[in-house]
């Protein structure tokens, strides 16, 4: 379960929100929604350990997070930027990444069966990343963080240019995992069909 | 061997021919004259004290004394190679250190297959060349680092959001950081002999050697350049792209 307690950030003197709290438990969704600029992505930057904390804790099952060694926490807390960066020359650069990082052998089969799960055939591993669509870069970064579940999987507004078969697609693709693997999920969106079918929904407001 | 001889003289008259370079800033308002009358009065200045300095330690002939004016190089080579450290925490310890390093090795190599000896008139002059270069080298090093860091600082944080330890992350950085700073050593060297005769041959030319046995010592000088190069180019940039984190292993941009 992770806790939100008291959570507050500001940049320079504008206060982006204050005393924030909320719960995920284990295995259940959580949509973030609100004003750009609100700090919507800089709460799951804070829950991902990438900037520096100020005010408040996060808990991941009672302990805070700070308390966690960061060498594994990121593997299991897995953050998806909004316009996913891609490194190297080919699709499988990226895709060898999770494996590298975790020192285990690069498994051709699970890269290949993970971009069928997103629609993209595997021949896809060996195309350079230069001729990929928006659409395509998204899905390859997405894949990047779902080789290997996480416990926690944070998605800042991954669906933004994505066509609507392509984003139900993906949408269905980390619905599933979810089911199968029990991770939480917070996601950042402002699409009012997300935030429609949504189940738990937090409004960030400038200073809330 | 026939020695040069300047006389103050004519070393003087030579001053003129800066004045060329001082016209052509005026007439295209470049606003480099000052600064180019005050580097010139600052390297005279400098290269007088230092030709002084030089002829008392090598009268001297002390081991310690030459020793300590080697230090004073590399202290001297580091300052200057910080100044191009724009966000690097701790780059005059850095650049010391691997200064230092490329340089100890380098010369430590040469005193024990006898190419030199330990006499302050080979010893000093060999330092300034080596550290000299490793200095632009090292500069070139951190200059690369500090813009890389900052056009790849989203692809960079990804790679820290999937897990990726500093080292990981900036792996690809810090290959092309000592790429470039070794790109100039390699560019120069290629073309010895072809487009420029290099300050030592031609030195030694100039002083009435044989050409033949002044490349011998040209050739030395390729070998200790790269040897003192790579290694304190790869010190400093490796030491260098950890500044660039925190414990916490995110991102630190100055």
């Amino acid at each position: 379960m992770l806790v939100v307690n008291n959570l507050s950030y500001k940049v320079g003197s504008k206060i982006l929100f204050h005393n924030l709290n909320f719960t995920v438990k284990s295995g259940s969704s959580l949509l973030l929604t609100g004003p750009s600029g609100s700090g919507k992505s800089t709460i799951l930057k804070l829950i991902a350990r990438l900037v520096v904390p100020q005010i408040g804790t996060i808990q991941i099952d009672g302990k805070n997070i700070t308390d966690l060694p960061i060498e594994t926490y990121r593997r299991k807390v897995s953050y998806a930027t909004q316009s996913a960066q891609l490194f190297g020359h080919k699709v499988a650069d990226n895709l060898n990444l999770p494996f590298i990082i975790r020192n285990q052998p690069i498994d051709i089969r699970k890269q290949e069966k993970g971009l069928d799960l997103m629609g993209l055939t595997q021949d896809y591993l060996q195309k350079p990343i230069s001729e990929l669509s928006g659409g395509e870069r998204q899905r390859v970064g997405l894949l990047r963080n779902l080789l290997f579940v996480p416990k926690i999987l944070l998605l800042d507004e991954i669906s933004t240019g994505l066509d609507i078969k392509t984003k139900n697609k993906v949408w269905r693709v980390i619905y599933q995992l979810q089911s199968k693997n029990h991770f939480s999920l917070i996601s950042i969106s402002h699409d009012q069909e997300e935030i429609a079918q949504a189940k738990n929904i937090l409004r960030i407001g400038g200073g809330n | 061997m026939n020695h040069v001889h300047i006389s103050n003289l004519s070393l003087s008259l030579a001053a003129l021919m800066v004045v060329i370079t001082l016209i052509i800033s005026y007439w295209q308002k470049l606003k480099l004259e000052k600064e180019i009358i005050w580097s010139i009065f600052r390297s005279v200045v400098q290269l007088i004290v230092i030709g002084f300095a030089l002829r008392f330690i090598f009268k001297v002939n002390n081991v310690l004394l030459t020793f300590l004016m080697m230090i004073f190089i590399v202290l001297n080579a580091a300052y200057n190679g910080k100044k191009r450290a724009k966000g690097i925490k701790h780059a005059y310890l850095i650049s010391f250190v691997s200064l230092f390093i490329g340089t100890a090795t380098t010369i430590g190599l040469m005193l024990l297959t006898k190419v030199i000896s330990p006499k302050p008139f080979q010893a000093i002059p060999v330092t300034g060349m080596i550290a000299g270069n490793s200095m632009a080298a090292v500069g070139l090093v951190y200059a690369n680092l500090y813009q890389s860091f900052n056009e790849n600082s989203a692809r960079i944080e990804e790679k820290l959001a999937l897990g990726a330890s500093p080292k990981l992350a900036a792996n690809e950085i810090t290959r092309k950081a000592l790429h470039f700073g070794l790109q100039p050593t390699i560019d120069s060297v290629r073309m010895y002999g072809l487009v420029q005769l290099p300050g030592m041959m031609s030195g030694l030319i100039m002083s009435g050697l044989d050409p033949v046995e002044a490349i011998k010592y040209q050739i030395l000088v390729v070998f200790m350049l790269f040897c003192s190069t790579g290694i304190s180019v790869t010190i400093a940039g490796f030491w260098a792209y950890h500044q660039y984190f925190d414990k916490e292993w995110r991102l630190i941009l100055p």
